[in-house]
């Protein structure tokens, strides 16, 4: 209960749905202008706010609004190539990443071996690191390697995050009793089977919000990319749009048509999934 | 019969090898390599000659990178006292139990975390451009002498940044407190309105206390990420390459990739990431200490 209750009960209840409603505008506004601006010509851009005025319904000029900014990104620009780009490395990187760290956090959740100690303190220590430390070094290590500028080059550091082996051990310690794998091992299953048939359907939930997290992480990160992948034709949508403003600043209806590609498959993922990702994200809120 | 077959000791290792692997090569390899090229002076992969401790005394007297570190401190400091606050207040509107759309208002405010801080950075800089931008041309309809031809980019550094990253978290922060809001006991606020308490004391008494926890984690986290801005003034000044109007845009970790990507010293910009590390860990300790310290008070 929030101190507003003080409040009559009436008036309180009115005021706070307007300054929700207030706060909810604001926060839809960018995106509502942003839908705007990309299906509207140049000349509208400038002269209209929204959607320009006219004799249609709701008083817009439905019949000027326009797909151009659109086909013109895909006729002109590279950006089918990036969106498949980001779509492949995001796949990608979110499966692989997802499968690591569950094995990984299997391995340290489940089983009593020599070093076990070391290694998930070596590993968890890395934790409060910032990503920007690595970057350098990593560079340099992918250069050696004669892995920049190559898919497998942005895609290897990212699959051993310590925060998902974390997650995933949490996740096993709390809902994968010993006994069933105990039970699994003496009916005669193999290792492997016990992982994927047994373990990993227990964690679902937590594998369900690990794969859109680091999916939508995939998508959105921007510094490593622009480090390592430097031809075009490899560049995800991130640092495309960062080419593209660059070069047709004033452009803006392709500007914002291409932002908006980019938000949009993933904001659908997180419609359809959003229970699962803001659980997965304030997991540790619950645990205090 | 089946005889029971223990797992071989081997079986946690394949288990491990492959995230150990990736873990070696890309995390502890090049931790361990920052840490030699924070001594060293490199131009690009191949030449590299050891400094000593030149790196960070030169550090010491490098006036732009204590521009970086005012700026970032002064960004990190306007995120922390407006976005906390203002995320508390909508999860505490949102938590009121005769509230309907709850559900949806969370989503709504939820939204924009999802968005990619460099695709904010981009509907930004068109948001806030001279003339056309939307927020020039609202005030422009909403105060007559508003001039449409202010640079908010240009004339608000520090405000623009905060105004698009306060944009892009505070749902975050929202999800989390709500998320601590809905496990306080209401038997506890029951309680303290039978004893007579106000909305105000039943806040202060046991609500606050209740979610202080996840507060502590928020403050570090906002802290520890506003430390780390990179992307958004790399967008919203692309044009000198994250600097902005004199240096005013300039980050920590702006200089750190101007130094090793653009300069080609990646052992000068590794000393910057390890002064960077160091700070934050400080803080980490310091925020572990200091909570420890209330929760035995309490």
């Amino acid at each position: 209960m929030s101190p507003l209750s003080r409040l009559p009960k009436f008036t309180g209840r009115i005021l706070v749905t307007a300054v929700l409603l207030a706060a909810a505008g604001l926060t839809l506004l960018p995106f509502l202008w942003m839908i705007c601006a990309s299906v509207k010509t140049p000349q509208d851009y400038y002269t209209s706010q929204f959607l320009p005025g006219g004799d249609g319904l709701l008083g817009v000029a439905w019949e000027r609004l326009t797909l151009g900014n659109f086909a013109r990104l895909f006729r002109e620009q590279p950006v089918a190539r990036a969106v498949i780009n980001s779509v492949m490395l995001s796949s990608l990187c979110s499966v692989l990443c997802t499968l690591c760290c569950a094995a990984g956090g299997y391995a340290l959740s489940k089983f009593t071996f020599r070093g076990q100690r070391t290694v998930t303190v070596v590993i968890l220590a890395t934790v409060v690191l910032p990503p920007v430390l690595l970057l350098g070094p990593a560079f340099e290590t992918l250069y050696h390697l004669g892995l920049l500028d190559t898919y497998a080059g942005f895609i290897l550091p990212t699959l051993a995050p310590a925060f998902g082996l974390y997650l995933f051990r949490q996740a096993m310690l709390n809902s994968v009793p010993s006994e069933i794998i105990e039970s699994a091992r003496i009916d005669g299953c193999g290792e492997t089977r016990i992982f994927f048939q047994i373990v990993l359907p227990l964690v679902r939930p937590m594998l369900g919000a690990f794969l859109i997290i680091s999916f939508i992480g995939t998508w959105n990160n921007f510094i490593a990319p622009q480090v390592i992948l430097q031809d075009p034709e490899r560049h995800p949508l991130s640092v495309a749009i960062f080419h593209l403003r660059g070069l047709y600043g004033a452009d803006y209806g392709m500007i914002m048509a291409a932002t908006l590609i980019s938000i949009a498959p993933v904001m659908a993922l997180f419609l359809f999934l959003q229970r699962e990702f803001i659980a997965g994200l304030t997991s540790g809120a619950v645990k205090g | 019969m089946k005889s029971c077959r223990p797992h071989s000791p081997w079986t946690p290792w394949l288990f491990l090898a492959p995230f150990l692997a990736l873990f070696s090569a890309f995390i502890a390899w090049p931790l361990l390599r920052s840490l030699i090229l924070a001594f060293e002076q490199t131009f690009g992969p191949r030449t590299v000659t050891y400094v000593g401790l030149l790196n960070f005394r030169f550090m010491l007297h490098d006036p732009m990178f204590w521009v970086a570190v005012r700026n970032t401190a002064l960004f990190a400091f306007g995120t922390l006292v407006i976005q906390v606050p203002a995320a508390l207040a909508l999860a505490l509107l949102l938590n009121r139990p005769a509230l309907r759309g709850r559900a949806l208002f969370r989503l709504v405010f939820f939204s924009p975390t999802i968005v990619g801080t460099v695709f904010v950075g981009v509907i930004f800089s068109v948001l806030l451009e001279r003339r056309t931008g939307l927020v020039n041309t609202l005030l422009h309809g909403l105060i007559r002498s508003w001039n449409p031809d202010f640079a908010w980019v240009d004339g608000f550094v520090m405000p623009s940044l905060i105004l698009a990253s306060l944009w892009l978290s505070v749902g975050f922060n929202m999800a989390y407190l709500l998320a601590a809001l809905q496990n306080v006991p209401s038997d506890q606020l029951d309680a303290a309105s039978i004893d007579g308490a106000n909305a105000w004391q039943r806040f202060w008494h046991v609500t606050f206390p209740a979610i202080q926890p996840v507060l502590n984690i928020l403050v570090l986290l906002t802290l520890v990420g506003s430390f780390q801005l990179f992307d958004l003034p790399f967008i919203l000044y692309a044009d000198s390459f994250g600097n902005g109007p004199n240096n005013a845009a300039l980050s920590i970790v702006t200089y750190l990739y101007q130094t090793g990507f653009r300069s080609g010293d990646l052992g000068y910009a590794s000393a910057i990431g390890w002064v960077l590390t160091l700070v934050l860990v400080a803080a980490a300790l310091l925020h572990r200490r200091l909570s420890r310290h209330e929760e035995a008070g309490s």
